[in-house]
């Protein structure tokens, strides 16, 4: 064991990570740090520069600046000894589609030079979990979507990585594949596997992970903890209602709860913090006034409200 | 298990090459390009020039079919593999660049030499047996060498397009033939020609090739073996170097 093996090493260590290509910042001078046996999510919307992140962490971009470690491996200068220690999970791969899924788990297993019987009894257990046993000696040509991501989740884990990276590994998946993915992750980090994973859906974000990073166009907004992030979410609610006949936005600004209205079409949106006070009151005034409620409804705060919710953004 | 210990490395190599065995050289173009092609042309050399003698038409036969089987595959491989989306995955993986290379290579090495035997097998059908077999083997391996790491060169361009790769690689490998000395022997060519011939790898093993099937040569063996050598070493570390820059502009 070198001194890069102690415990106390940081599952990864990025500082000051940065990427550009031509013209366009994807990654701009992040820096984080994902500790031994958490679940980190990185969440963003689409460009936001997740995909670059995870591929310069994983050896498969060089950065243009800044450094990063993965268990004290220098990613650049011991790409080796850094790669050894990780499973990945591409956002676009594809296992090899001519040959059968086994013969993809064995060719994994002799690139981490994992003992051959070792492999075929992990390749088992893997295949079986993930539901694809019976499917293994065919061609992977012929899988779904699902079934190509779960194999490629198997491939990553057929050596027991100590870290599991993953890029948007449920993203247009079916329920089935969805359900499947996310239970073994859960295992896995109850295992010890840290994990480090790029999402852009919020809700993925906070069932899975114990930090999320927020990032957006190519720097980290915030780090926090889900039940923060939520927080922050849950406070910033829209209703959206229609009167016959219409009323003015300026009607319901004054009411308690709200925090701001305005007209769209035919129908009034509505910020608030406390949705049950809000329809309440809404109702309550259509009552009074003796307006027909025509359509009444909730959303949930979009990723980019929530973005802007944490960043403060709308503040200003 | 230190995973960047060369052996260890070399397990992985070789994990490569089956990889590329049981996908890529199961399709087409090894046959095709390989086998075929010299096939054809040695046929239309051979049927327009009716008094050149056996040995000489089959050695210039065993040099391209050497050349073009080491050269058919290898170019295409990283093009076909980030065009699959395999080649993230791969890059991922603990090995170097030269891993990757070396497997390969390797992989493209076999082949060329599996395939050299069959046109020694119709010479010795047609009653040309090499006369110093030996010597013939050590000049087929190192020159199947030298054009597997030539063909692993010409796949540098960051084009994700097989064809391109493809078109390239033959627009580079046709001229070859014609200035090696495979259908006109090196002194016949004018000046110009044999300068070309000089620079052309594929020249030396042709020469090897004659040399050890009918006995008369153009350059010393010694000149021949160095100079296959040479252009190995640096076509292989030509091939790492411009691989591991562009790589990451595939995916
Ligand atoms: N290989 C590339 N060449 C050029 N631009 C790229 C490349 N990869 C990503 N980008 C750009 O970098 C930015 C970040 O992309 P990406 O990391 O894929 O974001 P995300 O994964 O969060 O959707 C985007 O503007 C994208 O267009
Ligand atoms: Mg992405």
């Amino acid at each position: 064991m070198s001194e890069a093996d102690s415990y106390q090493e940081d599952a990864i260590h990025a500082t000051d990570l940065r990427k550009t290509f031509s013209d366009i910042v994807a990654v701009d001078s992040i820096s984080f740090t994902v500790r031994r046996g958490e679940i980190f999510g990185f969440l963003g919307p689409n460009g936001a520069g997740k995909t670059t992140t995870a591929r310069m962490l994983t050896g498969v971009m060089q950065p243009d600046g800044g450094s990063a470690a993965i268990f004290g491996h220098d990613i650049v200068h011991a790409p080796v000894r850094a790669k050894q220690r990780c499973g990945v999970v591409p956002e676009t791969a594809n296992a090899y589609t001519d040959i059968s899924a086994w013969q993809n788990l064995m060719l994994m297993g002799e690139l981490y030079g994992v003992p051959k019987h070792y492999a075929e009894e992990r390749a088992k257990t893997l295949l079986t979990a993930l539901g694809l046993i019976e499917r293994k000696d065919q061609k992977v040509q012929g899988f779904s979507k699902g079934m190509k991501q779960r194999l490629i989740l198997a491939m990553a884990l057929l050596h027991k990585p100590e870290l599991l990276f993953l890029d948007e590994p449920t993203s247009g998946l079916d329920v089935q594949s969805t359900h499947l993915i996310t239970g073994m992750l859960r295992e896995l980090n109850r295992n010890g596997t840290t994990i480090f994973l790029t999402t852009h859906n919020m809700e993925e974000a906070n069932r899975l992970c114990d930090r999320v990073a927020i990032i957006q166009k190519g720097r980290i907004v915030t780090i926090d903890s889900p039940e923060r992030l939520k927080m922050a979410i849950e406070r910033l609610h829209t209703i959206e209602v229609s009167f016959d006949p219409a009323r003015s936005a300026d009607d319901l600004i004054t009411f308690p709860g709200i925090e701001s209205a305005r007209r769209e079409g035919d129908k009034l949106v509505i910020t608030t913090e406390d949705v049950d006070s809000a329809i309440h009151a809404i109702t309550t005034f259509g009552r009074e006034h003796n307006l027909k409620i025509e359509m009444l409804r909730t959303l949930s705060p979009t990723l980019d409200e929530a973005f802007l919710r944490l960043t403060g953004a709308d503040s200003a | 298990m230190n995973p960047e210990s060369i052996i260890e490395q070399a397990k992985r190599a070789f994990a490569i090459t089956k990889k590329d065995i049981r996908i890529y050289y199961a399709k087409g173009p090894v046959v095709i390009f390989g086998l075929f092609m010299p096939l054809f042309l040695f046929l239309a050399f051979a049927l327009g020039n009716r008094n050149l003698p056996m040995p000489f038409l089959l050695s210039g036969l065993l040099a391209m079919t050497v050349f073009f089987t080491a050269t058919a595959v290898s170019p295409v491989i990283q093009p076909w593999e980030a065009q699959a989306r395999t080649l993230e995955r791969l890059i991922a993986c603990p090995v170097t660049m030269k891993t990757l290379i070396a497997g390969d290579m390797f992989a493209s090495f076999l082949f060329a030499v599996g395939i050299a035997i069959v046109p020694i097998m119709i010479g010795v059908l047609v009653g040309v047996v090499p006369l110093y077999p030996l010597l013939l083997a050590a000049g087929i391996i190192l020159a199947s060498f030298c054009f597997s790491a030539l063909g692993l060169l010409l796949s540098t361009p960051a084009t994700n397009v097989p064809s391109n790769i493809m078109m390239l690689s033959s627009l580079l490998k046709f001229p070859l033939i014609f200035i090696s000395g495979v259908f006109i022997p090196v002194e016949q060519l004018p000046f110009a020609g044999q300068v070309l011939a000089i620079c052309s790898p594929l020249t030396y093993f042709t020469d090897i090739a004659r040399y050890c099937i009918m006995g008369t040569n153009s350059f010393p063996l010694s000149v021949n073996f160095a100079a296959l050598a040479v252009f190995s070493i640096i076509f292989a570390l030509l091939a790492i170097r411009l691989h591991a820059r562009t790589v990451s502009r595939r995916i």
